[in-house]
């Protein structure tokens, strides 16, 4: 990629890769085709579970419903118990909370000693329409209350000028004000309107110090799609190979069923391999689909539907 | 991209696709189809004993099991199918009315979608190829192909304004064994709209889904002697092309056999369609969508394990992003599943024959021997069964034999260029000309270039994409005449006044 300044290393990025957009939408549908059976659909649900940022992200959140969501990320369905003989274990924990910053605290405080990350949006979320400073104080207010991941916003309406350097910087910034908290960057690909430009923003994001690239924000429609998600796989591919480092993936919002979890997971398995196969490497954000996984891992369990009573609505 | 971040060694920098999460294998049940301990000659609406008293055995190439045993036509048999066709076309249906004969070709494309499962089986197990192509792609595009042409049946006199048409009598058609049930449609299809009645031969290692054909047409009652259906290898079918009384031949198989019938047809006045070899040129230029010209590689070469007259068997790649696209290539190639052809979970079948992983074998020997450099998958084998893992050369030079001559399997050339012409001229310096591709993301490249290339059906950004809407069919000695489309009618009729 051409070099826009020679005394910068910022790189053109109107020479990211294009994309055909009939090709990628062939290419994920071709990845729903594979038949997910037995121990390798079991084996698949609980790693789908293992992979969720359980997410509440709404005006009326209180610290009642978010430590209720912090009990269900430690404890998904407790009333699951191995059958004898089952070698498979039990029912594994979350990957994550994802909440305001101004539930961190909160989160952090119910989740203890669990390993159960506590993931925090920041930087005007989800708009992103505020000043830098704000921003930066949102996501340093997030780490100081103990965030461990931080998931920032890019400013679209930018990135649609043309201003590629103000969103580098941007997430620069976030990424300096993150510290040791993981940064994820949210590109809001429903706002993009072009896979090229889905792309565009993956590279700038991963140049600029992502350590996460995330699709949606979950507010605007669509969210996360599979060709959307392959779209960015392929540029952390890309990246890897060029500089060996690897950026993680979080397709977030419209993933509610666990057929299409699995789907993703193909995808990930045939376009990244067995490194990105883990929580570290790759999340889905969502709210809904942790029950509809434990439905199915019950139903491969006993052969039968439980009724969606007997699975907590947090 | 990133010159600031330091760059690891690229020898370190690897995707394992050997994933600890893997498919269980997931087989198509061949309990929900039927295949009969013999199978006999369909002629004139029943099923008939062949005269010559000759059957052989039907394999699945997967396993080396016996399938079921078929009929072989001798010259006698093939006269009293041709005369049963000859018979049926004068007295039913040269005289019934267009719409009337649309309607059985409708019932037929309807039955062959209600018996789809069955069909996708029984061409899996008979020619070897995945059951996810069987079932996604043969089957529906053969009932399309049906339904396309029963629409055309009563509008001729649309297709040719200002001009009368009649059918030319009797058709012999010949069918390859890549796309057995596919091409019987190709080849039925059109002839029946145009009011020819049929004899048709499959290839004689996958007749049993051109026999299941059979049953459904007798299942729709079409009147008997319109299509008959009757197996064999070679002797077979030269003695539908020598037949005195057939009028039409539309073959689809290898150069070399087409060459055999344009010989044998010569002054007769039979009239021949005939759809042969090819070695097409799939180009990528430097402004491509790489990941999915990547895809589209992937499908023009690897689709049927390569068993595709049209498949894209010549990579031409520009010389900036070679090493790019091979790389992406390998990846995606230790992602392809090789193995049983019922699991709905392959990619890649069993390969058709003994006989063709032989040829294969033989032109991998002779690319390794010409000094291309070979890389194939790491994926295992089945023992038993006829397999052959997907394999590229690179660094393969215009001379090579593997750049020049048609290998019809999962093994592809791929050589570089710098300049549009000079790709140009390379793609078109070939004995064959039946498909191309371009991919680039520039659109007035991409209408310059496929003016300039001599192949029948030229894809841009794709590859391997079929519709009956569509014709088909080659330059030079990939054959001549077009299948599919208001033009694969032509073949079927003579225009008068």
């Amino acid at each position: 990629m051409a070099i826009a300044k020679s005394d910068q290393m910022i790189p053109d990025f109107t020479l990211s890769p294009h994309i055909d957009q009939v090709g990628v939408e062939e290419r994920a549908s071709r990845f729903t085709k594979r038949s997910i059976k037995k121990e390798s659909k079991m084996n698949g649900l609980k790693l789908v579970l293992n992979m969720i940022d359980l997410t509440t992200l709404e005006g009326k959140d209180t610290d009642g419903k978010v430590k209720q969501l912090c009990y269900k990320a430690m404890h998904p369905h407790d009333a699951y118990t191995p059958l004898a003989g089952d070698s498979e274990g039990a029912i594994p924990s979350v990957a994550a909370i994802c909440v305001y910053p101004s539930m961190v605290k909160v989160a952090k405080k119910a989740l203890g000693n669990s390993g159960i990350k506590v993931a925090s949006v920041a930087t005007a979320f989800p708009s992103g329409q505020a000043p830098r400073d704000i921003k930066i104080r949102d996501t340093k207010y997030a780490v100081n209350e103990g965030a461990d991941e931080v998931d920032m916003v890019i400013s679209r309406g930018k990135f649609h000028a043309g201003e590629y350097n103000f969103v580098f910087d941007e997430i620069a910034c976030i990424k300096e004000a993150c510290g040791k908290a993981r940064l994820k960057v949210i590109l809001e690909t429903g706002e993009l309107g072009t896979f090229d430009k889905v792309r565009r923003a993956s590279d700038i994001a991963m140049l600029a110090g992502a350590d996460f690239i995330k699709t949606s924000t979950g507010k605007i429609s669509p969210a996360a799609t599979m060709p959307v998600t392959l779209v960015m796989l392929e540029a952390i591919r890309d990246f890897y190979y060029k500089t060996g480092k690897m950026i993680g993936m979080k397709p977030a919002g419209g993933i509610s069923k666990s057929k299409l979890a699995l789907h993703y997971l193909v995808m990930v398995k045939e376009v990244l391999g067995e490194d990105w196969l883990t929580n570290q490497w790759f999340r889905f954000g969502a709210s809904s689909l942790a029950n509809d996984v434990l439905m199915q891992i019950l139903k491969e369990k006993t052969g039968l539907y439980q009724s969606a009573n007997y699975f907590s609505v947090d | 991209m990133a010159k600031a971040i330091a760059k690891k060694k690229s020898n370190t920098i690897k995707l394992k696709f050997d994933t600890s999460w893997s498919y269980a294998p997931a087989p198509e049940s061949k309990s929900a189809a039927t295949i009969n301990k013999q199978y006999n000659l369909f002629i004139n609406g029943a099923w008939q004993q062949p005269l010559s008293k000759k059957y052989f055995d039907t394999i699945n190439p997967a396993t080396e099991e016996k399938l079921s045993e078929v009929a072989e036509a001798g010259a006698a048999d093939v006269d009293k199918a041709v005369k049963a066709a000859r018979n049926a076309y004068e007295k039913v249906w040269k005289k019934m009315p267009a719409k009337e004969r649309a309607k059985y070709i409708f019932r037929i494309a309807r039955l062959m979608q209600e018996k789809a499962r069955e069909l996708a089986i029984i061409e899996t197990l008979d020619g070897g190829k995945p059951i996810k192509e069987s079932r996604d792609f043969d089957v529906p595009t053969a009932a399309n192909h049906l339904f396309y042409y029963a629409g055309w049946a009563d509008k001729l006199a649309y297709a040719f304004p200002n001009r009368k048409t009649e059918p030319l009598g009797v058709a012999g058609q010949i069918t390859p064994w890549n796309f057995p049930l596919l091409m019987a449609s190709w080849k039925i299809a059109p002839a029946l709209a145009t009011g020819n009645t049929v004899v048709l031969k499959p290839a004689e290692t996958t007749s049993l889904t051109t026999l299941k054909l059979a049953e459904i047409i007798q299942e729709a009652d079409l009147p008997p002697g319109v299509v008959n259906i009757i197996t064999g290898a070679g002797e077979t079918g030269a003695a539908i092309v020598n037949h005195a009384d057939v009028n039409k031949i539309a073959f689809t198989g290898s150069t070399n056999v087409g060459k055999i019938i344009q010989r044998a047809i010569a002054g007769t006045g039979k009239k021949a369609t005939l759809e042969l070899g090819g070695k097409a040129a799939n180009i990528i230029f430097e402004d491509a969508p790489i990941d999915q010209a990547v895809e589209g590689v992937v499908n023009a070469i690897f689709f049927n394990q390569g068993h595709v007259c049209c498949a894209g068997s010549r990579l031409y790649v520009q010389e900036s992003i070679a090493k790019e696209v091979i790389r992406k290539l390998r990846d995606r190639m230790q992602t392809l599943i090789v193995g049983d052809p019922m699991d709905k979970n392959t990619d890649i079948g069993a390969i058709n024959s003994k006989e063709q992983l032989q040829i294969i074998q033989k032109y991998i020997a002779i690319g390794k021997k010409e000094g291309a450099e070979m890389y194939e998958s790491s994926c295992r084998l089945p023992t038993k069964g006829f397999w052959c893992r997907p394999t590229i050369f690179s660094n393969v030079a215009q001379s090579n034999r593997i750049a020049q001559e048609e290998i019809f399997g999962p093994v592809l050339s791929i050589l570089t260029f710098r300049t549009d012409d000079e790709v140009i001229e390379k793609a078109n310096n070939s004995p064959y000309g039946l498909s191309a591709g371009v991919w680039t993301d520039k659109g007035s490249k991409i209408f310059n270039m496929t003016k300039r290339m001599r192949a029948g059906v030229v894809w841009a950004n794709t590859f391997n994409k079929f519709d009956p809407t569509s014709p088909f069919g080659g330059y030079k000695e990939s054959g001549y005449g077009r299948e599919g489309g208001l033009h694969g009618l032509l073949p079927y009729l003579n225009l008068i006044n």
